[in-house]
């Protein structure tokens, strides 16, 4: 004896968030009793495990139901559905994704290959291997949607999958990443949280890449704009011209003197620093480097930082004189790459610089 | 009389990939109306592709307008090979015929396909130019206006109620055709579709003529069924109750729902629509309906007796303590007649009425519940039709001449007579709440009819009436009108049955019965205490598989049993929640081919007018035996204890009668009546032990095997709804009268399988029964955050689909009401209720549930509420703001207020709208607070003080530099019900009945999630197909909505599963109470939206 079939379809759809949570969480309908149940969702209404039971599965099928057209919310908008609501708030939910889990594939290739790794993603982050496959699905769908498209990265997110600013954003971070190749995975950035991934992305994609000129471009937020990375070569000059390196040093620690406690050793490393950031500049022309973009930020500038103490305030104060220096060296003719160098440099540092 | 049909199709979207190697569709559109066929354009590699049609124009008589749908069949051009087809769109152009109903159908129809479901969906206009005067025509019957509402539409009135109309039309299925053998099931699932619409178009037709013929210009509570009656054919029937309605103009009475004061109803007399030759003369209407079935009474029981037909004996439910009694009551029922003053009613064929609510001072007095069932044998329908210059003819059975077979007319016939001599049997000249119902299983079938014999005021019908009706002294005598309608309508010294009369409780100058059937909703007026609830009786019994007339006969023997046993069941169940009255009684007898499902439901309340319901007591049939007496005080005990508890939960505090109140002292006649177990008995007995009445004022149980102990468990296992639900059957819940706005209307299905071969009946009744409980408890659970609520129109329908299964499928709506008011009945309608809604509204409290951030909410911290925005397409339709109720949401308490159009004017709008709103959510979620933030109070009061502008910061309105576009669409929210009404919402315009038939078949079930899987997509697919045509109609809201047929079949081995769906439901535009009637505008939406669809392409 067995219930065959048990359905309950709504004009306008019922929906349980907490049963919404199992599902994206990956919990078998089983599971997502035994949680429930715990839960004591059975005392509130006086129901008894079996409604529980039916009500989950039904639950599950809706969503099974729902993940169709979550898959293209754009399609969403014009089905003849009293839902809209209710999947916009779903799709929120659907597109959501661990922080653990992101750091782990961020800036790796969305390919067949990490996608057999998962399994141990998901035992390294305790997210459940179902979740990962969706989050990491849903990386790549977006991925492939917007590739193709023209206009701003966060926009076209946010157009084509409804999602929030934030989410978009997040995602265009992802985006950007992928196709870059970012090297995020080393033991020296474990400590960079994906927000902090995500702000430089932003900073990149909002001042680096083609479509910062120009917006009406193919790829314009994805691709860094490769007439800026030819351009950032000239900046070498600042280190290979001795008299210009002096001066700039001067320039600076006048500035600073008296100003921070760690005046000394910013005197003392000023030439290592600089030769690092200019050098991070130079050599963007290569794939390779750009892809060593963080890591090299953080041997070359973050971690001597560190080691010499200089707090947070230190390194805004030092980093602030040290691109406005640059502007009154009567001899450096590239002031316009330098901002535009250093614009990002400094707020990705400032945001970097953390324990 | 030609008309002229004009259809463009305009674009479509979404379309499924038809070609593999370009992931993309060249498609076409072929436009058919009878045998004319027109086709757009290719638009090649496209899957939103734009056609932009010219107008294609169908010369047509009226006759096919009715009958025939518009058919746009969506294909994918192949150079090579045949087109594909991508699927179809049939659009019922009835509404167009009546004049005061859509003047434009336009919107986006969701491309359905037999084997897929939607694919896609498409924009199309269509409208109508009639040539002529419309109630000229012989054949068609264009303008009169049909409604599934069993009570008068809203925004009418009723001039008058001039009775039954009813209609049946026959056809070969199909499914069953030689041909289908080679076709593909897509073909034959489309030929069955197109049928059907083909004949309910041509039924529509037919009752139509039939109520012109009348006299009158509408049918209100029109029913329309289909009996698969495989091999032998397929049969639509409806029907109706034929009216003349005026429509009430708004400025006038805004605010009542067109019940119209009995004494100025003669006077709209004049307002009639020409009601020709038969005004005069009330008999000419029954002759004329005798005159439509050519079936005549010689002939008929000639046939019937070369066919097997057995009759069932057929029980009156009247309510009494006594049960049943059985049908043949032929002395009383003579001196009845002669006492009973004739009235044009009784010279009608059947003074049957469909509706189930009336005007107040309609109904005069209620006797009872009146119902018959019949067992058929099925034959072969004969259909000499075919090779007809229209292929497609169908068999109307009333043209055929009389060497054809027997009728199904003629078997309905029988039936209806039945229950007209009933009905007088009860001293009643009327049957109101009437509806018939069949159940077919192989070649069996069981025609069932039920009603609630009633006294009608005569004022309602013709002119002619009226003094025959003064001189009945019944109708001079006013009763008051909270309790008239309980007052006995037969004589005391002849009652037809053994019945225990008190004076009514409310005048003292009546005398009421104890106990109180009938299938009609509560009359408004009625006074009734303590809250209503939903009382079932479920039953099984077992048969053996049989053939022919051993199984009809099987089946005939069986069902005066199961009757009483039913009827015994409700009894005790009301006694046990101490009422004394029935409404909304509908009792389902489904055959199967090893047993016979009963399923009885009706809404159980206390009427005041009537005495209080004696306790229940239980009686050992051997005294002596200690064990068995300690026993029987066990369960007295808890049946006691069940009955106080009820009392408290249902609120049921009648005030206590002093003996000296009462004008005159009568001696309650109170008695002992017995209920005995009825499957050991035979008929004979029962109407002897009717007889058999005590001095006791309590109902007795005699428990005499351990089957009677079983049938007392399962009394008392019925588990009452949770706090803060309650659930009826009727439209509405005896006892609430403030509803708030919150609706859910949804609809269930369960097929339960039986794994053991040899069960008893005993085994079967307690799964039936725990599968309907469990059902409700579902309901219950999955709306637990609609409390405080209640389950409305609970419409349980039940059937055997194979041997082993019981399907059990359940439509109703959930409704919040207000708690702290429930108690007392406002004095007016809660017209000003309205307006407090509608402050609430201004402030447009956004409170949303779902924290999208956080994974993990509390529930206790999430506040729920009413979301409104307004989208810069909303100019369209000022009136109509835009109210999205965001669903499933806990704790909520204030739901969206009214049905509403939203129109998404692009895309890019629609969705930056709902991230702004949902930000703001989030924001106001982190403040924890209730409060809306500045920026909300500026959308809200974008919305309520109806500006036309976009409540989107600049920033956002930027336009789409995507390559994609979508703008263009519109979507419109649209509410349904199974109710008349919505609460809080106005109903300002029918716009026509919306009936759908819709097969989907899979060949890939496991795919598709199993059946459950299969049959939830199907019926999501059903609700958009009918929100989409409601919408294209100009419509926001389908009321009286309801599924009248879902047949499931599947075999899981051949991973195949088929499935039938008939939906129906009346199409309305509706404001929210508090609004004004919407300008000229309002029915220009269509046209205004075709004019934007225009524009965008």
């Amino acid at each position: 004896m067995a219930v065959e079939l048990d359905v309950f379809v709504g004009n306008t759809t019922i929906m349980d968030e907490e049963v919404y949570q199992l599902w994206l969480d990956g919990y078998t309908v089983n599971d997502a009793v035994k949680v429930r149940m715990e839960g004591g969702v059975l005392d509130e209404c006086e129901a008894s495990a079996d409604v529980l039971l039916s009500d989950t599965m039904d639950q599950y099928r809706t969503f099974q139901m729902c993940e169709r057209l979550l898959h293209s919310p754009a399609k969403l908008a014009n089905q003849c559905s009293n839902d809209f609501p209710l999947l916009c708030l779903s799709l929120f939910r659907y597109y959501a994704f661990d922080d653990a889990f992101v750091r782990e594939v961020l800036g790796k290739k969305l390919s067949k290959g990490t996608k057999k790794d998962l399994d141990d993603i998901s035992a390294k982050t305790g997210v459940t291997l179902k979740s990962c496959r969706r989050q990491f699905d849903n990386f790549k769908r977006v991925f492939k949607v917007v590739e193709e498209l023209k206009g701003p990265l966060v926009e076209n997110i946010r157009q084509h999958f409804l999602l929030s600013d934030k989410l978009a954003r997040d995602y265009a971070a992802i985006v950007f990443f992928t196709n870059n190749r970012f090297e995020t995975g080393k033991r020296k950035l474990q400590y960079l949280t994906f927000q902090d991934f995500a702000f430089c992305a932003g900073q990149l994609i909002n001042n680096w890449t083609v479509g910062a000129v120009d917006n009406m471009v193919e790829d314009m937020d994805v691709d860094l704009d490769k007439e800026f990375l030819q351009e950032l070569k000239e900046l070498k000059i600042l280190i290979t011209d001795k008299d210009l390196l002096d001066q700039h040093k001067s320039l600076v620690c006048t500035a600073l003197r008296g100003k921070t406690k760690a005046f000394n050793e910013m005197e003392a490393n000023f030439k290592n620093l600089s030769r690092g950031l200019v050098n991070i500049a130079a050599k963007l022309t290569n794939t390779k480097d750009v892809r060593d973009f963080f890591i090299d930020l953080v041997e070359k500038f973050i971690e001597p930082c560190r080691s010499d103490r200089w707090t947070a305030a230190d390194m805004k104060l030092y980093l602030t004189h040290y691109t406005n220096s640059a502007h009154i060296l009567d001899t450096f003719k590239h002031q316009v790459v330098w901002d535009r160098y250093m614009g990002v440099i400094k707020s990705c540092i400032f945001k970097m610089y953390h324990d | 009389m030609p008309g002229k049909l004009k259809a463009k199709i305009v674009a479509g979207r979404h379309l499924p990939v038809m070609d593999r190697a370009s992931d993309l569709t060249d498609a076409f559109v072929e436009v058919k109306f009878g045998n004319t066929t027109f086709k757009t354009d290719v638009c090649h590699k496209s899957l939103n592709p734009q056609w932009n049609s010219e107008w294609f124009k169908f010369e047509v008589d009226d006759e096919d307008l009715q009958d025939e749908p518009l058919q746009i069949t969506v294909l994918d051009h192949d150079t090579y090979s045949a087109n594909d087809a991508i699927g179809k769109v049939y659009i019922d152009i009835d509404p167009l015929l009546c004049t005061e109903a859509a003047s434009v159908i336009s919107g986006w129809f969701p491309i359905y396909d037999t084997i897929h479901g939607i694919r896609g969906e498409i924009n199309v206009l269509v409208k109508v130019e009639l040539f002529n005067d419309l109630n000229r025509f012989r054949q068609s019957s264009c303008g009169v206006k049909f409604f599934c509402t069993t009570s008068i539409p809203r925004c009418y009135r009723a001039a008058m109620v001039h009775g039954f109309v009813e209609e049946l039309v026959v056809n070969e299925d199909p499914e069953y055709q030689w041909i289908d053998r080679i076709r593909t099931p897509r073909a034959s699932n489309e030929a069955r579709q197109r049928l059907i619409s083909l004949m309910s178009g041509e039924l529509q037709r037919k009752i139509g003529l039939k109520v012109l013929e009348m006299g009158g210009n509408a049918v209100v509570g029109y029913l329309q069924c289909f009996d698969l009656e495989g091999e032998s054919g397929l049969v639509v029937r409806a029907i109706g109750t034929a009216c003349t309605l005026d429509k009430v103009s708004s400025g006038s009475a805004p605010n009542t729902n067109t019940h119209v004061h009995p004494n100025t109803a003669p006077a709209s007399n004049a307002c009639n629509s020409p009601s020709k030759d038969g005004k005069e003369s009330p008999l000419a209407h029954g002759c004329r309906s005798t005159h439509n079935s050519p079936v005549h009474s010689v002939c008929s029981s000639q046939r019937l007796s070369q066919n097997f037909s057995v009759s069932v004996p057929t029980l009156i439910f009247t309510g009494m303590g006594s049960g049943g009694s059985a049908g043949k009551e032929a002395g009383p029922l003579k001196t009845l007649l002669r006492q009973h003053t004739q009235t044009a009613l009784e010279q009608r064929e059947f003074p049957f009425f469909t509706l189930t609510s009336f005007p107040p001072g309609f109904l005069v007095h209620v006797g009872g519940v009146v119902s018959a069932r019949s067992v058929k044998l099925l034959d072969r329908i004969h259909n000499p039709a075919l090779g007809n210059t229209r292929s497609y003819k169908l068999l109307d059975w009333n043209s055929v001449t009389a060497d054809e077979p027997e009728t199904r007319d003629a078997w309905w016939e029988e039936i209806r007579q039945e229950i007209k001599s009933h009905a007088k049997a009860l001293g009643c000249h009327a049957v109101v709440g009437y509806s018939e119902s069949t159940s077919i299983c192989e070649e069996v079938c069981i025609l069932s009819a039920s009603g609630t014999a009633a006294i009608l005021n005569p004022r309602y019908m013709r002119e002619g009436c009226l003094d025959i009706g003064s001189t009945d002294h019944r109708f001079e005598d006013p009763s008051p009108p909270s309790c008239g309608f309980c007052h006995i309508p037969y004589d005391e010294l002849n009652m037809p049955f053994p019945a225990q009369l008190t004076y009514c409780y409310h005048c003292r100058r009546q005398k009421v019965p104890d106990v109180l059937f009938t299938t009609i909703d509560l009359p408004s007026e009625a006074a009734v205490t303590g809250k209503g609830c939903l009382i079932q009786a479920r039953l099984c019994r077992l048969k053996k598989k049989a053939q022919g007339e051993v199984n009809a006969t099987a089946i005939s023997n069986l069902l005066p049993f199961m009757e009483y046993e039913l009827h015994t069941q409700l009894m005790n169940k009301l006694k046990l929640r101490n009422m004394n009255a029935l409404f909304g009684l509908h009792i389902q007898i489904s055959v199967g081919e090893n047993m016979l499902l009963g399923l009885a439901s009706a809404t159980g309340v206390y009427l005041t007018a009537l005495p209080a319901p004696g306790g229940i007591q239980i009686a050992g049939k051997t005294p002596g035996d200690l064990s068995n007496e300690h026993h029987i005080l066990t369960i007295q005990k808890r049946i006691n204890d069940t009955i106080a508890k009820n009392k408290e939960l249902y609120q049921i505090n009648p005030p206590e009668l002093t003996e000296e109140g009462l004008g005159s002292p009568i001696p309650e006649p109170r008695q002992r009546s017995r209920l005995f177990r009825s499957h050991s008995e035979s008929s004979d007995e029962l109407s002897e032990l009717d007889l058999s009445h005590g001095k006791k004022d309590a109902f007795v149980l005699e428990i005499d095997d351990t089957d009677a102990v079983e049938d007392i468990h399962s009394l008392l296992t019925d588990a009452p709804p949770p706090t803060g639900f309650y659930s009826c059957n009727t439209e509405i819940m005896p006892g609430i009268y403030n509803w708030t706005s919150g609706i859910q209307m949804f609809t269930s299905v369960r097929v339960f399988r039986l794994s053991n071969a040899n069960l008893t009946n005993q085994g079967l009744n307690k799964i039936f029964t725990d599968l309907c409980e469990n059902l409700l408890k579902s309901f219950y659970f999955k709306l637990r955050s609609m409390i405080p609520c209640c389950l409305c129109h609970l419409n349980f329908t039940v059937a055997v689909p194979e041997e082993e299964l019981i399907q059990v499928a359940v439509t109703a709506v959930a409704m919040t009401f207000d708690k702290d008011q429930a108690q007392e009945k406002p004095a007016e309608k809660p017209i000003n209720k309205g307006s407090s809604e509608n402050e609430e509204q201004l402030q447009f409290p956004l409170e949303l549930c779902a924290d999208v951030s956080s994974a993990n909410t509390q529930p206790s911290s999430k506040v729920s509420g009413t979301v409104s925005l307004l989208t810069p397409a909303a100019k369209l339709c000022q009136n109509q703001l835009v109210m999205i109720h965001l669903p499933g949401v806990p704790e909520s308490t204030n739901v969206s207020s009214r049905a509403a159009s939203v129109d998404y004017g692009s895309f890019a709008d629609r969705c930056s709208t709902w991230l702004e709103l949902l930000r703001l959510k989030a924001h106001t979620i982190r403040r924890g607070s209730v409060k809306t933030s500045r920026r909300t109070q500026s959308l809200a009061h974008s919305v309520s003080s109806l500006e036309r502008c976009s409540p989107l910061p600049e920033g956002r309105s930027r336009s789409l530099r995507s390559s994609r576009s979508f703008g263009g669409s519109s979507v419109t929210v649209v509410k349904m019900t199974p109710l008349s009404f919505l609460p809080g919402i106005r109903i300002i315009k029918y716009l026509g009945i919306i009936n759908m038939f819709f097969i989907r078949e899979t060949t890939s079930l496991r795919e598709e999630g199993g059946v459950s899987g299969f049959l939830h997509s199907f019926i999501a697919e059903v609700f958009a197909m009918v929100r989409a045509h409601v919408a294209a109609l100009g419509g926001n809201a389908v009321v009286s909505y309801s599924m009248k047929e879902c047949v499931l079949m599947e075999n899981p081995n051949k991973n195949q599963a088929q499935c039938l769906i008939n939906v129906s439901g009346d199409a309305v535009i509706c404001v929210r109470e508090t609004d004004q009637e919407p300008t000229a505008s309002m029915t220009n939406i269509g046209q205004t939206c075709c004019s934007a669809n225009d524009g965008a392409t």
